[in-house]
């Protein structure tokens, strides 16, 4: 299968969605995605930031899709061509997810826990407004701890529904979901009951913002002062290979995480064991650094960074093709 | 007197019983299509008839039908959309409450046609009478012989549930119903694939409107041709118009599709003028959700034609200049009525009833409510008009389902329409809590068009 995005053709198998494409080639390009999440099934779709224009369906039926279309949830066809960053139509609507998504989060970024690795953080400074227009009172929830590791801040959540998914299909039951509808929507154990499962810290890390934080972390430190380093150790449990990233300040490990790509999702999942019980440097193997995304603030003068392929800025063919809404959407 | 084809018996004297209905001609479609017609051929009459979805889209229901995936070994399903919750509409209770074996016959025939054995008719919650009146009827009908193993010895099986819904608007949605009849939440799903692919637990579906349903039985009764001859162009047929709001004789009307918008308001066999004498300000035409035109631009398009009820004439002119047919939700407005704060009260209704699967119309739907809340009371900025343009703007296409559309469109419309309306409530702040806005220059006549 050809598909084309923002000028730049890519072969992918039949079934990959417009987002996994846009990731073979890396970049600019590469459509933001609060809820998908590659390895929970199901997931994506629902938060709209990741919305293309489809110029152009496919060989045999070219004509464009009506609408935009959500990336991460549709699958390409050979012959079809997608603008992402090249579509103003698609800047302006990503501009307006983004501060739909803001007006109820409650900004709390200086006492957050998520701060320097949230998602909402990096999609707000790309894309959104330095001044609200949103004049009334934010949605507010009390916290909640659901169980002794996790707190559960519903004030911060963007409803992705990956903690849903977590539970679904890594952990063997689930006890929380989307209670009531709307704007009242929320994350919840309706009983209060505490999330108690092997693999449940995982709702953690796949949290894009900071909705679900780790309690033994809680408050220690910001991660952009912790130096995250890879290690393992050999996990007893059937389902955990024990690779996770360890957040050292000074001599102390103050929290352990599953490893995180360049999307900012887990590459294994880990259990509770190795996430919350082993926190000293001898329960683990050393292996070194951990390169973090080049975006992060995490990354900052601490290590060699993940660079981005720098396809927009020398392609000459897309620079072609694109030239008059290139010159409009080249940020400073 | 116009033809009525769904509403024909209404009057008799226990019609709602299956003894009176079939006395009056009832279930004669269903021997005729389980006896003389294939399946297809059914399909066939239904595409001939133009039939279009009553439900609100009006996409052709004999193409809908055509669609669906027919794969060896996996079970079809048949759904009646009986989930009415559009406000201004209330056809499908009306005919569910008076003439139930109409849509069970309806049903029997749809689910021959499509293959299905077992089939559903999903019933907002709020229903609880319709569904008990629904319920008895299915009982007679098996009884008779025309529900369950064999009916009328053609071999064909077919067992039809009534299915109570929770009462969410959003369940409307065909998608949604059908994550709702699976007991799950009623989130609508993301498209592709289409229910007609995948629905129901996985299988092949069609999900109709109460009234799609039933305008099958006379189609199959009189055969498509005939049913297509009443009507203009693409939109054949009758239609049931929930007439409603300041006019002299609200209700049901059934109307052959094509009669002028002009002559539905103010004819003594349909809604009789507006009350009290008053003059006509605006008219919603097909229920809440789609755009709210002046008085003016009702009854004459952008180009000086009598605007007619059909489904081109309603919609001619685009978003600019006109509207939808909808669900046939006809609100009419008379000078006395707020325009600022009917808009409100639809945005309320669409804040309340968003699933909250998807941001813009989560977060959208309820700073609309907002920011109109603030101007109908008095509070309001002028910029506050360009700010609600601009996010009904944002919400509207970028959702999973249609929901968002249908809560930026009045809105928008309005606010296309009425602007003046709106200022006034800005610089008027107090009076507008009192006083009304009034009929202004919204009846006058449109302008010639320009010579181009």
């Amino acid at each position: 299968m050809k598909v084309t995005i923002d000028g730049i053709s890519v072969e992918v198998e039949a079934g990959t969605s417009i987002l996994n494409a846009a990731r073979v080639i890396g970049g600019d390009i590469v459509p933001p995605a609060m809820c998908y999440y590659s390895k929970l099934e199901g997931s994506g779709g629902k938060c709209r930031t990741c919305l293309v224009k489809v110029s152009k369906g496919s060989e045999k039926d070219p004509r464009p899709m009506p609408k935009l279309v959500a990336s991460c949830r549709t699958t390409v066809m050979d012959g079809m061509e997608v603008q992402n960053i090249t579509s103003p139509e698609v800047v302006e609507a990503r501009k307006g997810i983004v501060e739909m998504l803001l007006i109820n989060h409650p900004l709390d970024c200086p006492i957050c826990d998520q701060a320097g690795e949230c998602h909402l953080q990096d999609l707000g400074y790309e894309h959104g407004l330095a001044k609200t227009r949103y004049e009334f009172d934010r949605r507010t929830f009390e916290k909640t701890d659901i169980g002794d590791k996790i707190q559960l801040h519903m004030t911060r959540c963007i409803l992705c529904y990956r903690c849903v998914f977590v539970a679904d299909q890594i952990t063997d039951h689930r006890i929380h979901g989307i209670l009531n509808r709307g704007d009242h929507s929320e994350i919840s154990t309706y009983i209060q009951a505490a999330v108690d499962n092997d693999f449940s810290g995982n709702v953690i890390d796949v949290c894009p913002v900071g909705a679900l934080t780790d309690r033994t972390f809680r408050f220690k430190n910001r991660v952009w002062f912790t130096k995250p380093v890879d290690a393992h150790r050999d996990c007893d449990h059937e389902k955990c290979n024990g690779k996770v990233t360890l957040w050292y300040k000074g001599e102390d490990v103050l929290r352990v995480t599953a490893r995180k790509d360049v999307y900012g999702e887990v590459e294994e999942f880990i259990c509770n064991t190795c996430r919350f019980d082993k926190k000293k440097t001898a329960d683990w193997v050393i292996e070194g650094p951990r390169k973090i995304s080049h975006q992060s603030v995490i990354s900052s003068n601490h290590y060699d960074t993940l660079q981005p392929l720098p396809v927009v800025k020398t392609n000459p063919l897309l620079v072609e093709a694109n030239k008059e809404q290139f010159d409009r959407q080249t940020r400073l | 007197m116009a033809r009525k084809l769904l509403l024909e018996h209404i009057n008799v004297p226990g019609i709602n019983t299956f003894d009176v209905y079939r006395s009056k001609g009832g279930y004669a479609a269903v021997e005729k299509a389980l006896k003389t017609l294939t399946p297809d051929e059914v399909v066939e009459e239904v595409k001939k008839s133009g039939l279009r979805g009553r439900g609100g889209a009006g996409f052709p229901t004999g193409m809908k039908w055509s669609f669906l995936a027919k794969p060896e070994g996996v079970a079809r399903y048949m759904v009646c959309n009986a989930d009415e919750s559009e406000p201004g509409t209330f056809k499908d209770r009306y005919l569910m409450t008076y003439i139930p074996h109409l849509l069970i016959e309806g049903m029997i025939v749809s689910s021959y046609a499509l293959g299905a054995k077992v089939s559903y008719i999903y019933v907002r919650g709020e229903m609880m009478p319709q569904i008990r009146i629904l319920e008895k009827a299915i009982a007679e009908a098996k009884n008779a012989g025309f529900l369950g193993k064999n009916i009328l010895g053609t071999g064909y099986d077919l067992e039809l549930y009534v299915q109570p819904g929770g009462g969410a608007y959003i369940c409307g949605e065909e998608t949604a119903l059908l994550e709702s009849l699976e007991g799950k939440r009623g989130n609508p799903r993301i498209k592709p694939p289409f229910p007609a692919i995948a629905g129901l637990y996985g299988c092949p579906t069609v999900v109709n409107n109460v009234e799609s349903i039933a305008a099958v039985v006379p189609i199959i009764n009189d055969g498509g041709e005939e049913y297509a001859k009443i009507g203009i162009g693409r939109s054949t047929g009758t239609k049931l118009i929930s007439a409603s709001g300041n006019i002299n004789k609200p209700g049901i009307y059934e109307i052959e599709l094509g009669v002028p918008v002009e002559e539905f308001i103010y004819s003594e066999e349909y809604c009789g003028g507006i009350a009290n004498g008053k003059r006509l300000k605006a008219v919603v035409a097909g229920g809440s959700s789609v755009p709210i035109l002046p008085a003016n631009l009702i009854t004459k398009t952008i180009n000086q034609q009598a605007r007619l009820m059909t489904y081109e004439s309603l919609s001619d002119g685009g978003f600019a200049t006109g509207s939808m047919m909808g669900s046939g939700g006809f609100i009419v407005f008379d000078e006395d009525q707020c325009i600022v704060r009917n808009t409100w009260n639809f945005a309320r209704f669409y804040h309340h009833e968003s699933c909250g699967q998807c941001s813009p119309c989560r977060e959208g739907t309820g700073w609309m409510e907002k920011v109109l809340h603030r101007l109908e009371y008095g509070h309001g900025k002028m910029s506050d008009m360009d700010l609600l343009v601009d996010v009904s703007k944002k919400i509207e296409g970028n959702t999973i389902c249609p929901l968002g559309d249908a809560a930026a469109w009045p809105v928008a419309s309005a606010i296309r329409h009425f602007r003046d309306e709106f200022e006034w409530h800005v610089t008027n702040g107090p009076e507008a809590i009192t006083r009304n806005f009034g009929l202004a220059h919204y009846a006058d006549p449109l302008p010639e068009p320009v010579a181009s």
